[in-house]
């Protein structure tokens, strides 16, 4: 096979599990900042929170990192919990998510970072379970376990929650609490109690993607910045508060910057997002599947 | 879907200071005393160290005002600080080594490619919701950060060195003229700042903070006053950068993109109190001189960690930060 074909068809190959992960990553953000409309910029950084508590736990207890995500997701639900209750009861409620709430999760994701380089040091840390050294062959592609295995924990989860968003009471409302909140009291739900869950479940599935970046690259405790540009690009070139969006752009995505790195070297990835960003913003705001505003 | 209470926005006299007509000379020369006062005090005390931190403290007020500017009176959230600044500090290092220039042209530079960068940014972003602008910021300062590493003419992630002369004529030493410099800098971005805010932009820009709609509908050019504030913002954050190379003789990528100035951009205006003039300068000197104090004693990750808890907590308890405890009770 000609070589360069071969390298383009094993970076789509590889894009598409990376976009695996940049959707796992971004769909906790299509629910909190597309759905329900909190723009937490602290997302990444509780990712990246989320991966230092899998290696710290994973190495003291010798087990696998994605049964680690799994197991410690409850407990940052809670977290997100408790990190609405504070942002509705000083900010929503007052009407002052813009300046001070932003603010907020400024300080947010600032405390969580440099929290993490004051526990653990600026280097990386890395725990590598033992299938993370074998490469799947499919005749000319190499599909490295390292990457499918986190995609295929993020293809369940992710169908697990499209699922129940589609067809629970829970799930519906939450899809219609982005839409007209006051509708919802009507219907005698309270639409905080519904943001509440919905905020908790994205924090907890920030850190079970961070669990997932465990198994496909070491963390350090500023990876998240480079996915703040990342996943808000994805989710807003998903349209938004849709998940099915947003796991198309991200595989999407994952496709584009895996190329460029391939052909252009990968110090320029960063770059391909936030052109991206800044292209989607000034041409298409509302994304690549949602219709005009 | 906002729940802002809706104010006649255009209507509503700003917060202070309109009532009377803006009187701007007794400012200009209560500025200039203060500033001779603290050089007299400075010489008098003759301590590179007093220095240091003076400077530390100014570039913190040009770079809180400037951040006022479009966050406080517009409501348009900047979290590109140390990219801006970063942006100003390389702008001085390309015009040092490309043509020899020192650094008072440097910082004329700085502001030109800094404002220039606002207002690029701007004009990509700020036609939609706020956020978006402050997503972009967010993301320009990795970016940047990921440019200057690769590029070699400024030394990549090695750094670059400035040479500085020993001494500039009538001042004792160098460190003296750069506080000069800074001092001189940082009067006149709050001027600007104080300028901006009684005048018919700052007007414009506080009505289009309360509510953009109605601010549009009776004719505000939102637009055009967003991307002028932007652009201001921009080139006073980079004037806060250009001198930096010259003040530690060599910069590298970590030092200029610190999160430092990232935090403390939106520190010092949120905890002084944003809207106003005043608040920045009071949040900066307050802040600043507390992290001056408490680097002798704690490391400087605590330091960070105890500023983001405080913009964390202030935000949260005190919404319009130091002057409104005073405001409030009046």
């Amino acid at each position: 096979m000609d070589p360069d074909l071969q390298l383009l068809l094993n970076g789509v190959v590889s894009g598409l599990l990376l976009g695996g992960l940049y959707a796992f990553a971004a769909s906790g953000l299509a629910m909190s900042f597309g759905m329900l409309d909190i723009v937490n910029i602290a997302h990444p950084a509780l990712m990246i929170a989320g991966a230092f508590s899998v290696v710290v736990v994973g190495t003291a207890l010798g087990l696998d990192p994605l049964l680690v995500a799994v197991l410690q997701a409850p407990l940052f639900y809670v977290l997100g919990i408790g990190i609405y209750s504070v942002y509705h009861h000083f900010f929503e409620r007052r009407g002052e998510e813009a300046l001070q709430g932003l603010a907020f999760f400024f300080g947010i994701m600032f405390i969580i970072e440099v929290g993490l380089v004051m526990a653990f040091g600026p280097e990386q840390r890395f725990l590598d379970p033992p299938y993370a050294f074998v490469t799947l062959r499919l005749g000319e592609i190499d599909v490295p376990l390292r990457m499918l295995v986190p995609m295929l924990l993020a293809a369940a989860v992710l169908g697990l929650l499209l699922l129940w968003l589609r067809s629970s009471f829970t799930g519906l409302a939450i899809g219609a609490v982005a839409q007209d909140a006051e509708a919802l009291r009507l219907m005698a739900i309270d639409p905080v109690r519904i943001k509440r869950l919905a905020f908790g479940l994205s924090v907890a599935l920030a850190a079970l993607a961070g669990g997932a970046l465990v198994v496909v690259q070491p963390v350090e405790p500023t990876s998240g910045q480079i996915f703040i540009g990342r996943v808000f690009a994805i989710c807003i070139m998903g349209g938004m508060a849709s998940l099915p969006g947003c796991i198309a752009a991200a595989l999407l995505f994952g496709v584009v910057e895996n190329v460029t790195a391939t052909f252009a070297g990968p110090s320029w990835s960063p770059a391909v997002a936030f052109g991206w960003l800044l292209l989607m913003l000034a041409v298409r705001p509302q994304g690549l599947f949602g219709k005009a505003a | 879907m906002s729940t802002t209470a809706v104010v006649p926005a255009t209507l509503a006299p700003p917060p202070q200071g309109a009532a009377a007509p803006t009187r701007h000379l007794p400012f200009w020369l209560g500025a200039a005393a203060l500033g001779v006062a603290l050089f007299v005090a400075l010489r008098l005390i003759g301590n590179e160290y007093g220095y240091y931190v003076g400077y530390f403290i100014l570039q913190y007020v040009v770079l809180s005002s400037a951040w006022n500017i479009l966050g406080g009176y517009a409501g348009y959230v900047n979290f590109g600080a140390a990219g801006f600044m970063a942006t100003g500090a390389y702008t001085a290092i390309v015009l040092r080594k490309a043509t020899g220039l020192d650094l008072l042209p440097g910082i004329v530079a700085a502001a030109a490619v800094a404002g220039l960068l606002g207002l690029a940014t701007g004009y990509l972003t700020l036609r939609l919701r706020g956020v978006y602008f402050s997503i972009a910021t967010l993301c320009l300062a990795v970016v940047l950060h990921t440019l200057v590493v690769n590029w070699d003419y400024v030394g990549g992630s090695r750094g670059a060195y400035i040479v500085r002369p020993r001494e500039v004529p009538p001042f004792v030493s160098y460190g003296e003229y750069l506080f000069v410099v800074m001092l001189a800098l940082a009067i006149l971005t709050v001027g600007i700042a104080r300028a901006v805010q009684h005048s018919r932009i700052g007007r414009g820009l506080q009505a289009l903070r309360d509510n953009e709609r109605a601010a549009e509908a009776v004719g505000v050019p939102t637009l055009r006053l967003k991307l002028v504030a932007a652009t201001l913002c921009g080139a006073l954050m980079g004037v806060a950068g250009a001198p930096l190379p010259y003040y530690s003789g060599y910069l590298n990528p970590e030092a200029a993109f610190g999160l430092a100035y990232a935090v403390n951009a939106i520190a010092m205006p949120l905890i002084g109190g944003v809207g106003t003039w005043a608040g920045p300068v009071i949040g900066a000197v307050v802040l600043g001189g507390l992290q001056q104090a408490a680097t002798v004693t704690i490391s400087s990750a605590l330091n960070l960690w105890i500023v983001g808890w405080m913009l964390v907590i202030f935000v949260a308890l005190a919404p319009r930060g130091i002057l409104g405890w005073f405001q409030g009770r009046r």
